[in-house]
């Protein structure tokens, strides 16, 4: 029996598609056999961030609704055997599933795969319920704003009264803005929102390259995001994975590019 | 004459005390009044002139009813009514302090409310959108970020205090004040907000004890 893990943040544009398909692919890369199901109906974007738009015939409402089966909805990864994914409508609206049909899905997904990952749409309403309904734990992604710090702390709530446990990842984080206090730094986060923090990533302009390459960013071990995505990987295994620094790596960086003679 | 005493007569030093109980039937009060007056207690009605208060304890007396009890004291020649009062408001300040405190562990998060009726104590945060609501005091063992509103029924004296006082609003009674906008606490001490002449105040936590009615006093060496 596996693990679902949903992946949600209240607000929107904060990372939660691109989350999705990083962990999914970096726990794939581990050789785990993994799911991601992407809830957000009427709006998908899993599909497109993992480069299988093209292969979708059947969808989640078709399988809520009966009309194919589980098997034959699931679109299995170009890169990787164990990578499947269960796309959304995007035709349809959130109200067209309920919670219990999510559930059952989710529950004989679980059956087969080590990890079912959930991608939630922005928002607490239908669509958020759907996609909370079958998981076991829940990943909160925030970046350093105050907006999306309060609607994570919301979600967190929410996430509580459904008996869930969230940890944090701190997506899009400018070590350089941290550093000068233009933006919320890593503790007054945590402190604010008291979850476990389960990873931070940094701001890459790679990731914005590989999702609209249909390339998950964590096949590209030169950036730094994707180091990111993997330690968090390797953290949902049980591993023990020492933050990222973000100063130091940087250091190391500079000091490559000098050595190089460009820096 | 009932099994119960419904009435104390008390002397002191100005006249007389009649302590009337805020129990019993009102009917049964003024028969026994009158019982007590004419029947039992002749010897006080004999001397000179007698000053009484009448106390009517926290009854909700109307004007007919406080007169029918002066009319029965008045027929008694020499005494003469100098005041009748009931405990006025003795619902709206009760337990000041210990009275119904209310111990609450956890964070308060975005968009969750916690009312309660009396004083509240939180260990854990208020996070910003998080909302408390309470009768009397709050106080909350962590970081106040969020809103609080004290004295929610309009006690002035509720006051709100906090390990760490980053509120985005504060109510006491009826007055709202928005930091930082009206005031800015730099200190990371324990503080509380009060009413001062209806305006929000700030201070360490350490003078609390200003405005308490009865704070610990030591006495001796």
């Amino acid at each position: 029996m596996g693990e679902a893990i949903v992946v949600t943040s209240g607000k929107g544009g904060v990372g939660k598609t691109t989350t999705s398909a990083n962990l999914g692919t970096a726990l794939a890369l581990t050789g785990k056999k993994v799911c991601m199901v992407d809830t957000d109906i009427g709006l998908r974007n899993l599909d497109v961030v993992m480069g299988l738009e093209n292969r979708i015939i059947y969808d989640l409402v078709d399988v809520a609704e009966g009309r194919c089966r589980l098997n034959q909805a699931l679109v299995k990864d170009k890169r990787f055997d164990e990578l499947y994914m269960l796309p959304a409508a995007q035709t349809k609206d959130k109200h067209d599933v309920t919670p219990e049909q999510v559930r059952d899905i989710v529950l004989e997904l679980k059956k087969d795969y080590d990890y079912v990952i959930i991608d939630c749409p922005a928002g607490i309403e239908q669509g958020f319920r759907n996609a909370v309904a079958g998981a076991d734990r829940a990943i909160v992604i925030t970046t350093p704003e105050n907006a999306a710090v309060r609607d994570a702390d919301r979600v967190i709530g929410l996430l509580e009264q459904s008996q869930l446990t969230a940890k944090l990842v701190i997506n899009r984080i400018r070590p350089g803005m941290i550093k000068s206090g233009e933006m919320l730094d890593i503790d007054e986060i945590c402190q604010v929102l008291a979850v476990d923090l389960l990873g931070i990533v940094p701001d890459d302009e790679k990731v914005i390259k590989a999702a609209n390459t249909g390339e998950p960013t964590v096949m590209d071990p030169s950036s730094r995001a994707a180091i990111a995505y993997r330690n968090i990987a390797r953290r949902i295994l049980g591993d023990m994975v020492p933050l990222m620094p973000l100063d130091e790596k940087s250091g190391v960086f500079k000091r490559f590019r000098r050595f190089l003679g460009i820096g | 004459m009932t099994d119960k005493q419904h009435i104390t007569i008390k002397g002191v030093k100005e006249g007389l005390v009649f302590l009337l109980d805020d129990a019993c039937d009102f009917s049964a009060l003024l028969e026994e009044l009158r019982y007590k007056l004419e029947k039992s207690h002749q010897q006080v009605l004999t001397g000179p002139l007698i000053h009484v208060h009448v106390k009517l304890g926290a009854r909700l007396c109307s004007e007919e009813q406080k007169e029918a009890i002066l009319d029965i004291i008045r027929n008694q020649g020499n005494l003469l009514v100098q005041s009748i009062e009931a405990e006025k408001l003795k619902e709206l300040e009760p337990e000041t302090d210990s009275g119904n405190l209310k111990l609450m562990t956890g964070v308060i998060r975005s968009g969750q409310t916690v009312v309660h009726d009396g004083n509240l104590l939180l260990i854990g945060d208020v996070n910003p959108g998080g909302t408390l609501r309470c009768s009397g005091d709050i106080y909350v063992l962590g970081a106040l970020r969020g809103m609080a509103h004290a004295g929610e029924l309009g006690r002035e004296d509720a006051i709100i205090a906090a390990s760490l006082l980053r509120p985005t609003q504060l109510r006491i009674a009826e007055v709202i004040s928005r930091p930082p906008d009206e005031w800015v606490s730099t200190d990371a001490a324990m503080e509380f907000a009060y009413l001062h002449e209806a305006q929000m105040q700030i201070d360490k936590i350490s003078q609390l004890y200003r405005f308490r009615k009865d704070p610990i006093v030591f006495k001796g060496v």
